[in-house]
């Protein structure tokens, strides 16, 4: 495993919404690990820093959240998506691409661009 | 969208600072759900093969630690510095309601410094910083003509048409004189205020009518009908605010005026304030055409680019072009440009800055003193403090709770200050006489204007800082951890000895600055009122009287009106003497002649003297003395030879080795009919105001010269103030048609003029800051002696211990206090000649290092400041030696 990147600031919410999305409703461990995952463990995260982030978008009327219980009969707390929620990740993941395909025209080799 | 988001989390989060019932509920609720995430993690170390303590500290390490996680959610649910502030708040509070006594002082002593201060610079903002209510006003400059003995003198219309004509540095010019008329009202002639204005007298000024129109260019020219303009009062006065006013007919002077326009409600012409009717100039009789005329001022709008400097040497040069064309007129008149704001608030300008300067002082002391006050208490807090940084508190965290417990004092202080600003200018406006307000339109706009709340809230920011500085210098690392340590009082007034005690140094070094400024000014106002003004001013009652030109259209119509008011007047019970002037004394230098001495060598100079036309009674009326010769009597008229009386300064200017006895006096040409005989030399009769120099002053007799208005001056037995409505009523039993205006006494006329009221306001104002300068100065010392005293306690039990005397330990006490207030005076002394010396253009007959004053300050400040350390030092001297020791 090479080095780890630590989670850029603004990026963390994102993840987070994106992966409610895939997932359905879903408690923090949960979140957590699968953003791990996803990235495929390229991505260091404090689970701790999970959970300001979580409130935040509560705070925003992006996600809300209710007591359940998980599959293996444990109580928890699951987050889900709201409408404005959803709304938000379009906006930010269509930002996103767009300044990632920005910056690959600088970044990549020069005969590519052709 | 995103700004709505963000306002919800920020709404939710502000909420959240104040809702400690729910913030505990959520925070359980948290606690709950990293209990589960633990679970669930610790589930999967497990899986994964960890042994159960392994795969716990596993969890908690990749969460990054449990109380660092809720605590950043905590402060992700509230506003964590708005909830340090409320706490810091709440702190605070409870730090001043547990110290009430320090909490009242301090506040009120703020109070006094900040009203007072806001209080002054209200009447500052009011007179010098608002704009005057003209258009442009910046570029209306005052335009007259200047002699040698005045500066400032009036223009002559033939002079104003020439410099109108020949100037190139003024898009216009107009000019204005005249004061009174008298106004046909049902109930008899009435005076009023009149002015005779050029036709472009409003444009200049950039103000126009709100009724009918202004002037028409032509209209001020002889022959052309005769109109008026009101202002907003004479309007709602006379006409009750009719709105078809424009059309209708007043009388004044006996003559019948149209209405034109009416003046909008904000519009005073500062220099004549309370003018009610303006007339178009329209030049008439003698006095007009002539050159040597001299009873108007001008004003002017200056051309773009035209500086004040440049509009004053191109008048200055056409006042010399016009010396040479006619130079038996024009011999000496040169010309005189000031900015009109110059004319208005020159006069009240440095009484403003003095009385500020005053303020901003007693703010000084206060804030001072508040600052010492601080220092003293954070010295006792040490240990507070102390225990809050080993807590954990940062320095940072301190820092702004003492920023916290200042911007409270001061806020309450600004509170109470603004109130108190509020009341002292409501106060002082009222006590403001009606003829100052006339003349001042501009403090009619006094209040706690935008301007005052900006002032107020830059002194607040300043004493913010100073009294959070005050109690972090008593905060250095080291001592934060030496608080904890016992005993350590021994070394803690080093740092206090060497600033607090200068503290108070300063602040009684103010209060000496204060205390010379009131006593120099209370001096002068004493010296001015003790002026003699050559004769007896009590048992004399005065009233201004008017006779129409078109009831008394001639010379002997005049006389015979003044001979017969006299005689009545005179049999009146209770009325000694009576006499007749047309200047009375103790009013002003002005209304000059010029002089010429028969028999003498004459080069054309203008020998300028007031001129007063009096009656044959006037001087013995006065009870001024004749130094030679005889007074006038009744009958000398123009039937009898030509006489002149001249006063004591004019026989030894004119006549210095001669007997101006049976000289003779003419006017710059010797016209034979101007040729009178010196008769008399009168003892110095002030008539210029109290602080102003004696003049040459040339008397004529009353019924040799044209005259129809003038004052009646009564001498009497009983009390003169008794007598004014019976002067008034027997004038008007005479001929209903003349006017009388100002009834007063000769006392009471001093103690109101101009120059009384702004001498007696400034020394009394600066007297009251100086007395509380006093006191906060003395209260000062008295807390820094009290509490080095408390601080040593220990030291003076030792020495006491080891033998010491109580005297001497009662001379160690007051030998410190002594040399802080010798300090005090000694600093303040010297400050105190600097500043008298830049208000010395407000003292008179005192110099800005009058010893008398110095001294007696020097001896009352000392003498409070020995009986405010003199309880502490006793206490210090009946200190228990054996209490002292046990109390560490």
């Amino acid at each position: 495993m090479g080095e780890r990147a630590d989670v850029w600031q603004g990026t963390l919410a994102l993840m987070v919404l994106k992966t409610i999305e895939m997932m359905g409703p879903q408690h923090g461990y949960g979140i957590a690990r699968r953003i791990e995952q996803t990235s495929g463990n390229l991505l260091s995260l404090n689970y701790g820093t999970l959970y300001p982030a979580l409130l935040k978008l509560e705070q925003e009327g992006a996600i809300a959240s209710e007591w359940g219980v998980s599959e293996n009969n444990r109580k928890a707390k699951f987050y889900k998506l709201t409408r404005a929620g959803r709304r938000q990740l379009e906006q930010e993941a269509r930002n996103w691409q767009q300044t990632t395909a920005i910056l690959d025209r600088f970044l990549l080799p020069a005969e590519d661009k052709v | 969208m995103r700004f709505w988001q963000r306002t919800r989390a920020w709404s939710l989060r502000l909420i959240n600072v104040f809702a400690d019932e729910r913030n505990r509920r959520r925070e359980g609720s948290f606690a709950d759900e990293i209990e589960c995430h633990l679970q669930f993690h610790i589930d999967d170390n497990l899986r994964m093969g960890m042994s159960p303590d392994e795969a716990r500290r596993e969890a908690i390490l990749k969460l990054g630690g449990l109380e660092m996680t809720k605590q950043s959610y905590r402060e992700r649910n509230t506003l964590p510095w708005m909830d340090d502030l409320f706490h810091d708040l709440h702190y605070a509070l409870r730090q001043l309601r547990r110290n009430r006594g320090f909490t009242i002082t301090a506040v009120m002593m703020l109070a006094l410094g900040i009203g007072a201060s806001a209080a002054m610079f209200a009447f500052v903002d009011a007179a010098m910083i608002k704009p005057l209510p003209y258009h442009d006003p910046n570029r209306i400059a005052a335009v007259t003509e200047s002699v040698k003995l005045f500066g400032r003198a009036n223009l002559s219309y033939p002079d104003y048409l020439d410099w109108k004509r020949m100037n190139n540095v003024f898009s216009s010019f107009d000019i204005y004189g005249g004061g009174g008329g008298l106004l046909n009202t049902p109930t008899g002639a009435l005076p009023v205020s009149s002015l005779r204005v050029s036709d472009g007298f409003f444009r200049t000024l950039g103000v126009a009518p709100i009724i009918g129109r202004d002037f028409r260019p032509g209209e001020d020219l002889p022959g052309t009908a005769k109109i008026v303009m009101l202002s907003y009062a004479a309007w709602h006065k006379w006409f009750n605010g009719r709105v078809d006013v424009v059309g209708q007919k007043i009388t004044l002077d006996g003559l019948p005026y149209t209405v034109i326009g009416v003046m909008p409600e904000n519009f005073d012409f500062a220099p004549r304030g309370g003018t009610q009717f303006y007339v178009p100039f329209q030049a008439k009789g003698s006095c007009d055409l002539r050159r040597s005329c001299h009873g108007l001022e001008g004003i002017a709008r200056l051309k773009d680019g035209v500086t004040m400097q440049a509009a004053l040497a191109e008048m200055q040069s056409i006042a010399a072009q016009l010396e040479r064309q006619y130079p038996g007129d024009n011999r000496g008149q040169g010309a005189a440009v000031d900015p009109l704001s110059e004319i208005i608030v020159g006069n009240v300008r440095p009484i403003l800055l003095t009385l500020l300067a005053g303020a901003g002082l007693l703010l000084m002391i206060a804030c001072v003193n508040v600052a010492s006050l601080l220092l003293v208490r954070s010295e006792s807090r040490r240990r507070e403090i102390a225990v809050r940084g080993a807590l954990g508190a940062s320095r940072a965290r301190l820092m702004r709770q003492f920023l916290t417990e200042g911007v409270l004092l001061v806020v309450l202080g600004c509170a109470l200050g603004l109130g108190l600003a509020y009341a002292t200018m409501r106060v002082m406006a009222g006590l403001i006489p009606k003829f100052m307000m006339s003349r001042t339109p501009f403090l009619q706009g006094l209040g706690l204007n935008s301007h005052v709340l900006f002032f107020v809230a830059g002194i607040s920011v300043a004493a913010i800082g100073l009294f959070a500085i005050t109690p972090l210098l008593r905060l250095p690392l080291n001592v934060m951890r030496d608080g904890l340590t016992e005993g350590s009082r021994g070394s803690a007034g080093r740092l206090w000895r060497r600033f607090g005690a200068n503290l108070v140094v300063l602040e009684l070094a103010i209060a000496v600055i204060l205390l010379v400024g009131a006593g120099l000014l209370g001096k002068s106002f004493y010296r001015l009122l003790h002026v003699s003004p050559n004769f007896n001013t009590d048992h004399l009652a005065m009233v201004d009287v008017m006779a129409p030109d078109t009831l008394y259209p001639k010379d002997e119509d005049d006389v015979r009106l003044q001979r017969q008011i006299t005689s009545r007047i005179g049999a009146l019970p209770g009325v000694v003497s009576v006499g007749i002037t047309s200047v009375p004394p103790l009013s002003f230098n002005g209304n000059t002649n010029w002089i010429r001495f028969v028999g003498r060598p004459y080069n054309g100079e203008h020998n300028e003297v007031n001129m007063r036309d009096v009656s044959g009674d006037y001087i013995k009326t006065l009870q001024a003395k004749m130094l030679r010769g005889r007074g006038f009597t009744e009958r000398e008229d123009g039937t009898k030879p030509p006489v002149i009386i001249i006063n004591q300064t004019l026989a030894k200017m004119y006549f210095p080795n001669q007997d101006p006895i049976g000289q003779h006096i003419g006017d710059t040409d010797l016209s034979p009919k101007s040729i009178r005989e010196v008769v008399g030399v009168v003892d110095d009769i002030k008539e210029g105001s109290l602080d102003q120099d004696m003049w040459p002053t040339a008397y004529y007799p009353l019924y040799q010269d044209e005259n129809g208005y003038f004052t009646l001056m009564v001498r009497t037995s009983q009390s003169a103030e008794s007598i004014l409505p019976t002067l008034v009523s027997t004038i008007h039993s005479i001929d209903p048609g003349v006017g009388t205006a100002d009834p007063t006494t000769m006392e009471e006329h001093t103690r109101t003029s101009p120059t009384a009221y702004l001498h007696r306001s400034s020394a009394w104002l600066v007297g009251g800051f100086a007395v509380l300068a006093l006191l906060l100065g003395v209260i000062g010392l008295y807390g820094v002696v009290a509490y080095s005293v408390s601080q040593r306690t220990r030291e003076i039990g030792v020495r006491m211990a080891l033998g010491a005397q109580r005297s001497s330990v009662h001379n160690l006490v007051m030998r410190e206090a002594g040399r802080l207030t010798l300090l005090g005076i000694g600093v303040g002394l010297i400050c105190a000649v600097g500043a008298s010396t830049l208000m010395r253009g407000l003292l008179f007959g005192t110099a800005a290092w009058d010893a008398g004053t110095l001294a007696s300050v020097a001896v009352v400040l000392g003498m409070s400041a020995l009986i405010a350390s003199y309880i502490p030092a006793h206490r210090a001297a009946s200190v228990n030696p054996v209490d002292a020791l046990r109390a560490e």
